[in-house]
């Protein structure tokens, strides 16, 4: 599986530190100048462990501008068998990297396979930001399932979300990844089969579960404020997201009495006769604003609300991010809590009498000998339990430096994304009221240039 | 609205010495707007006992006049003003319809408001309704004043001017028994045995107009209504933004003061749409107006089929007693009469009775061909009265909702205009996030 992680995850420490600091260099590039730096990285550097990631380090520190990886989704393809049907997309990657046999790959791969690879990208780096997928099912909204609308816009959010794992400089790195965007079909089928066995998935969950139930005692502060940020935030874009789907629902209802409007004109021209002109001018003035509310209306549904769902998910990853973070700081406080007992009891060895050793000294047994060995047996549990507890120290820094630097990044891409979203949305709002406008000042011209014909007609007779 | 007649115009009549503004105001129409301007300036609440000693609060509305002198310079004479309430005005118009049936008098403005989108009040009192009802009463007295027939009418001049003794002048004139003829005729229009057997072309193709065009425009104003209370949703929803923009500007640092002014700008597009849709209720009772004049129009239909019958029944009437006296001569009984039955059951007549017979039908004949020609002059005369009047109100019709679509695509206009002016500020706020 991946090469570049051990239990304790330290090696990944050391590639966190220097990748992050060039990838925000990337950022740099193309978002926001106010981006602030990662302030992780206070870690000496670490032999990486394998030959691949140390070339992979120095490439990134010669060309700190460029990505060497692209990945491109498209080409929607329906596929149907006797059991089911699905859709499969194109995946194509084009990169410089030497741990690719290739610099070009194409493969097909359908909705599950995207989950899958989610799946193990959360796995393997639980405090990362993973960017979510769209939707397995849309309920009651505004497409269908199988139309080209939904094919489109999930194919879209599925190429956001590969770019997205392409441009992040630990993850793609996973080896996962890689073979999602390079395995043929049967390939990926038997790596899938591969994964981390049930029995241990489950040992996982439970863990989980018995850690949150006991809670964390100290939460860094940062991620007290992060937890309430990713509250109130995933609030306020559900907020948003509800707005947007009214504002769709009443401009669609706007847009029904809208058609009738028109060709009600229309009708009383058939009883005119001077005022046939403006009154069909009027109705095809209408029937043009109709037309520009359909396309606000569509690429409404194309832009703003994925945007906003997406992002709505985004909230509830942050939220299990967060969680799992949590989870890494119990497991190891309780760990630790472990260790201070028995610390203790070894205390309590030595300095009084142990009870029973009183009494086998009276019963004539041999308190010297039992107790030394049992000093010896807590001797050996307290300094294996200090490895542990050392072990998992340590990754709860690392859990806590991977959300940090993750955080300050994808709250950067958010903001990108978020103001480039609005610009746009604002720009086709723009744009539908000057098309109207532009609409019924050609009207206003061609019905005042009427009036001048007839009245120079008039003077003329 | 009116645009043929109005203050305007006086003034405009005083600078256009050689007529050449002739079409635009009809030769007679100066008379009445030359001598004063009329404007209905107020309205006000009352309270009162009605005709059953019951209280009730009515409106009264202000009617200003005040001298025009287009020869004086310096036009300072203080205005004259009365108070009037909307029975009143109804009053007028009724005597108006009787008096002259030719003629499509203008509409009072709605009794109560309909054709309303939810969000705009159908209480009459108030007080948007109210001023709306204002400006449409005003309209009134100017059309009325820039009739060529009707600005002549000393009842209206009076109703203009004379604050007391305006009802029972009105009420001498006689003219509520004949307001139940024509509201008998309607009846008549109903009633299937009421054919008229030679229908004028003409004004068969007007009644049909009058009918399509009462439906065409109660149907498009029930569909505009609808239609301005869907786009008034589709504003307000946009408020919410800026609620949810604000909220959100509290947790975000960078993003925080982009967020919170575009919220501004929603709010304000939120607020737009209201003056918008108060712009367009003078649409709207535009085109009401003409919704009503389809009514005018066929009330004159009307009254012409009714003298049309009353032509053709003096005509048939003529024509048997012209047969009967054939009959008395010839001694041929042709047509069945009870005389002649009893005749000859209980024998024939005398001459001397017949001789008597004869000359009450000459009588009668004369008086019938002096009614036929009574009914001839007065249907002819109706016509030609009813079909310059139906020339000059089409006219008024093309160039009144000509402008009013040019207005409405002006409102149209301004509408695009404010959205962009604001979606322009809040992308400039998106951009500096």
């Amino acid at each position: 599986m991946s090469s570049n992680l051990t239990a304790a995850g330290f090696p990944t420490q050391a590639l966190t530190g220097e990748m992050l600091e060039l990838d925000e260099d990337d950022d740099l590039e193309v978002f926001s100048k106010d981006v602030t730096l990662t302030d992780g990285s206070s870690v000496s550097a670490s032999l990486p462990t394998s030959p691949s990631s140390m070339t992979n380090q120095y490439r990134f520190e010669e060309e700190s501008d460029a990505r060497d990886i692209f990945v491109t989704v498209d080409n929607p393809e329906s596929h149907v068998t006797a059991l089911e049907t699905f859709i499969t997309y194109r995946v194509v990657t084009k990169t410089t990297r030497s741990d690719f046999d290739s610099c070009e790959y194409e493969v097909r791969r359908r909705y599950q396979d995207f989950l899958w690879l989610r799946d193990r990208l959360e796995e393997t780096h639980p405090t990362l930001i993973v960017h979510p997928l769209p939707e397995k099912f849309v309920m009651k909204g505004m497409v269908e399932r199988f139309n080209n609308d939904f094919i489109e816009t999930r194919r879209k959010a599925l190429h956001k979300f590969l770019c997205r794992i392409a441009e992040h400089s630990i993850l793609s790195c996973n080896a996962d990844f890689k073979i999602f965007l390079t395995a043929q079909a049967w390939e990926l089928t038997s790596h899938k089969k591969q994964g981390p066995g049930l029995l241990s998935r489950m040992g996982d969950t439970v863990r989980a579960v018995a850690a949150s139930v006991r809670g964390v005692k100290n939460r860094p502060e940062e991620f007290v404020a992060m937890q309430e940020y990713v509250d109130t935030f995933s609030q306020r874009m559900g907020s948003l997201d509800k707005v947007t789907q009214r504002i769709f629902k009443e401009m669609k209802e706007y847009l029904d009495d809208l058609k009738q409007y028109g060709p009600t004109y229309v009708l009383w021209s058939g009883s005119e006769e001077e005022l046939v002109e403006p009154l069909k001018g009027v109705a095809g003035c209408i029937d043009k604003c109709c037309q520009a509310t359909e396309e606000q209306l569509s690429q409404m549904s194309d832009n703003l609300v994925p945007l906003l769902h997406e992002y709505v998910l985004c909230s509830d990853t942050i939220k299990a991010v967060l969680r799992r973070r949590d989870n890494i700081q119990t497991e190891y406080e309780a760990k630790y809590d472990i260790l201070v007992n028995k610390q203790a009891d070894r205390e309590a060895l030595t300095e009084t009498e142990d009870l029973s050793i009183m009494l086998g000294r009276l019963l004539g047994k041999v308190p010297e000998e039992a107790r030394q060995q049992q000093e010896q047996r807590l001797h050996g549990q307290i300094e294996e339990l200090k490895g542990e507890v050392e072990k998992l120290e340590d990754k709860v820094e690392c859990a806590n430096s991977a959300l940090k630097g993750d955080w300050e990044r994808w709250q950067s891409k958010m903001r990108g994304d978020v103001k480039a979203g609005f610009v746009s949305t604002a720009q086709k709002n723009i744009d539908y009221h000057e098309k109207c406008l532009a609409v019924w000042e050609s009207f206003l011209t061609s019905v005042n240039a009427d009036q001048s014909v007839e009245k120079s007609a008039g003077l003329n007779s | 609205m009116a645009d043929s007649g109005g203050p305007e115009a006086a003034q405009l009549s005083s600078n256009d010495p050689k007529g050449e503004l002739g079409d635009v105001i009809p030769e007679e129409a100066r008379s009445l707007l030359r001598k004063m301007e009329i404007s209905v300036a107020e309205a006000e609440k009352r309270t009162g006992k009605n005709a059953v000693n019951m209280l009730e609060t009515y409106t009264v509305y202000l009617i200003e006049t005040r001298r025009v002198d287009s020869s004086a310079e310096n036009q300072n004479f203080s205005p004259d003003s009365l108070w009037r309430r909307y029975s009143e005005f109804e009053l007028l118009r009724n005597y108006l319809l009787v008096t002259y049936p030719f003629v499509i008098v203008p509409p009072l403005p709605e009794k109560r408001a309909e054709f309303v989108w939810h969000k705009l009040s159908a209480d009459n009192m108030d007080p948007d309704f109210v001023e709306r009802r204002r400006i449409g009463l005003e309209n009134f007295l100017l059309r009325v004043a820039s009739h060529p027939i009707l600005s002549n009418d000393k009842i209206f001049y009076d109703f203009l001017t004379e604050e007391n003794g305006w009802k029972e002048e009105v009420m001498e004139t006689g003219f509520q028994p004949k307001l139940f003829i024509l509201a008998d005729s309607r009846l008549k229009a109903l009633n299937a045995t009421f054919r008229v057997k030679n229908p004028d072309k003409r004004f068969t193709e007007l009644k049909h107009y009058s009918d399509e065009l009462q439906s065409v425009t109660s149907q498009l104003l029930r569909v505009r209504a609808r239609v301005a209370d869907r786009l008034y949703g589709v504003y307000k929803v946009h408020g919410n933004y800026g609620r949810v923009f604000s909220e959100w500007s509290a947790i975000e640092r960078e993003m925080g003061d982009g967020l919170q002014s575009a919220g501004h700008h929603m709010d304000a597009y939120a607020a737009s749409i209201d003056d918008i849709l108060e712009e367009e209720e003078n649409y709207a009772d535009q085109l009401k107006e003409y919704l009503f004049y389809a009514e005018a129009l066929k009330a004159v239909c009307r009254k012409h089929e009714l003298l049309q019958y009353e032509l053709e029944t003096a005509a048939q009437d003529l024509m048997s007693k012209k047969q009967q006296r054939e009959e008395l001569a010839s001694g041929t009984v042709r047509t069945f009469s009870l005389k002649g039955m009893t005749s000859k059951l209980f024998g024939q007549e005398t001459p001397e009775q017949r001789e008597a017979k004869m000359r009450v039908l000459e009588e009668q004949i004369q008086e019938g061909e002096e009614l036929l020609q009574e009914k001839k002059t007065e249907c002819d005369e109706y016509v030609r009265n009813a079909w310059s009047d139906m020339e000059r109100f089409t006219v008024q019709k093309d160039r009144d909702l000509r402008e009013a679509m040019i207005s409405y695509a002006v409102m149209q206009i301004s509408m695009c205009k404010k959205g962009i002016q604001v979606w322009t500020n809040a992308k400039e706020c998106f951009s500096k996030m």
